[in-house]
């Protein structure tokens, strides 16, 4: 049962990724990203980790697909197609991808993995513990590191939209 | 699917007595996901007829009482018209996208249903990170009305997608953070704790101030994040025609319009689990009873669909600016203090608990 849904969603995540690259119509590349994204989710659903799954569906699928949704409604007409790249990129592209695919297959069956008898879900407990926690193996400074980045980038945003605006009045 | 009622443990334990343990379990998947469309496919129905009664009674007509009894069967005769109808399109449209658009707004729908908890144990799918994963799922829908007001090629329902693309994006916050506020309280985010943990009182009364103030932003938020008056801008009729779903006809209509009775029949089911005690009774009057639960479940959140309607005709429309103006000026600024609130709240031990 496991396998064949695992197989099920492995070929789903496969062709739609494939879809989304080979797709010339732009918002509709962007849907089959969303179905990839979708799909990697399932596969968090299926090994139990929740946590990460529901993650996965509202940062990617609910937040990142949107706003690129809303990128492409912006400056894409329904007529538009994106043009077809010229034959020597496409090989250069191809063979790159290639590449990339070999030295990922080559890790993956050169590392001798374990597999980890445990059926424990991880809680949202453990993750916010962890999280906030400053011994040993917590994760409080990266946290911090990135709240801090955030801030940042809010107020650069912020400063962007009104820039225009302000040398107007002063 | 836990399930204590006795009728659903018999074909339970009949099931997976005739057959092997995949077969069974597969087959008890497509049975709870067929009674689950049509349950709410019925129920979608009838909150249309409910809200074209409570219309009528609010502007002093009768409304629809021909067919049937008292007009109930107004709606089955609706739909059975959709679908007999023909699917039309636009020209240059791109019918991919097009046809996909309404099965994401009622597929993230139908899926959010699955983990509220209709009574004692009966509950689709117990998600330990159940309240998130309600977030995670209706954070979809909004795809698929961008998509549909996209795909039609037409103006109109282009600029009412990307209107509720915005509204629904910013109310969603709002939804997440009055939702948040009450898990302070709970300390789960699991749908079937959470009603645990109000054996000792209603969340709204264990949490008094704070509790109260995050239930009006959640009804607000809630009210914005399915479309509805007043903050229906995404099909404001004397604007835009129908919105994103103008181009849509027949079944493929119905779909949009189906979704946004189960979306609001959603948030009222989510905040009777969050706010008012799921199918607790009140007082445990009828603890002794437990199979009363689906009654005293549906009858609470019945009374918010009600609310809902009730805002509907009460509130003339919002402006865009002033919708936007809500949420980020006013909405968001008081959502954070009450969270700090709430969690001074929990520090100190000043819930009331009896």
């Amino acid at each position: 049962m496991e396998r064949i849904l695992f197989y099920s969603i492995a070929i789903i995540v496969i062709v739609f990724a494939l879809a989304s690259v080979a797709s010339r119509k732009m918002l509709r590349s962007v849907i089959y990203l969303l179905f990839v994204l979708c799909g990697i989710a399932g596969l968090y659903f299926m090994i139990d980790y929740n946590f990460l799954a529901a993650i996965q569906l509202t940062v990617y699928a609910g937040g990142i697909v949107v706003l690129i949704i809303f990128s492409v409604l912006l400056v894409h007409h329904i007529e538009l197609e994106l043009e077809i790249a010229k034959f020597p990129k496409q090989i250069a592209t191809g063979l790159l991808c290639l590449s990339g695919l070999g030295v990922f297959l080559y890790t993956l069956y050169s590392y001798d993995f374990h597999v980890i008898e445990n059926n424990m879900t991880t809680t949202t407990q453990s993750i916010g513990e962890k999280l906030l926690s400053y011994e040993a193996g917590g994760f409080i400074l990266p946290f911090e590191v990135v709240s801090v980045l955030l801030l940042a980038v809010m107020i650069g945003a912020i400063v962007l939209a009104k820039g225009k605006q302000k040398s107007k009045t002063n | 699917m836990r399930v204590s009622l006795g009728i659903t443990t018999n074909i339970h334990n009949w099931l997976f007595s005739t057959m092997n343990v995949t077969m069974a379990s597969l087959v008890e998947m497509v049975l709870i996901a067929l009674i689950y469309l049509t349950v709410f496919a019925v129920l979608g129905l009838f909150l249309v007829l409910l809200e074209r009664r409570v219309a009528a009674w609010f502007q002093l007509r009768i409304g629809p009482n021909r067919v049937g009894f008292q007009g109930l069967l107004q709606t089955m005769a609706d739909a059975l018209k959709l679908v007999s109808k023909e699917l039309t399109g636009t020209t240059r449209a791109d019918m991919f996208l097009y046809n996909l658009a309404p099965y994401f707004v009622i597929i993230s729908a139908l899926m959010a249903l699955a983990v509220i908890p209709f009574s004692y144990e009966f509950q689709a799918f117990d998600i330990n990170i159940g309240v998130f994963f309600l977030i995670a799922v209706s954070s979809v829908g909004v795809i698929g009305i961008l998509l549909a007001g996209w795909s039609s090629n037409n103006k109109f329902a282009m600029i009412g997608a990307m209107r509720s693309g915005v509204q629904t994006i910013s109310y969603e916050l709002s939804i997440g953070l009055s939702l948040l506020t009450m898990i302070l309280l709970t300390g789960s985010l699991q749908l079937s704790e959470i009603v645990e943990v109000q054996k000792n009182g209603w969340l709204i009364v264990q949490g008094h101030i704070p509790a109260v103030i995050a239930f009006m932003i959640y009804m607000i938020a809630g009210t914005a994040e399915t479309n509805r008056a007043p903050f229906d801008m995404v099909e404001a009729e004397s604007e835009l025609g129908a919105g994103f779903h103008t181009e849509y006809s027949g079944m493929k209509f119905a779909y949009f319009f189906l979704a946004e009775f189960i979306n609001m029949f959603l948030i009222a089911a989510i905040a009777t689990t969050i706010f008012f005690g799921g199918w607790l009774s009140p007082f445990g009057i009828t603890e002794s009873l437990p199979w009363l639960g689906i009654f005293w479940f549906l009858l609470k959140t019945f009374v918010l669909v009600f609310l809902m309607m009730w805002f509907r005709w009460t509130f003339p429309r919002l402006r865009v600016d002033q919708l936007l103006t809500l949420e980020w000026k006013y909405l968001l600024p008081i959502n954070l203090v009450n969270i700090v609130l709430m969690a001074l709240l929990v520090w100190s031990d000043l819930t009331i608990k009896f």
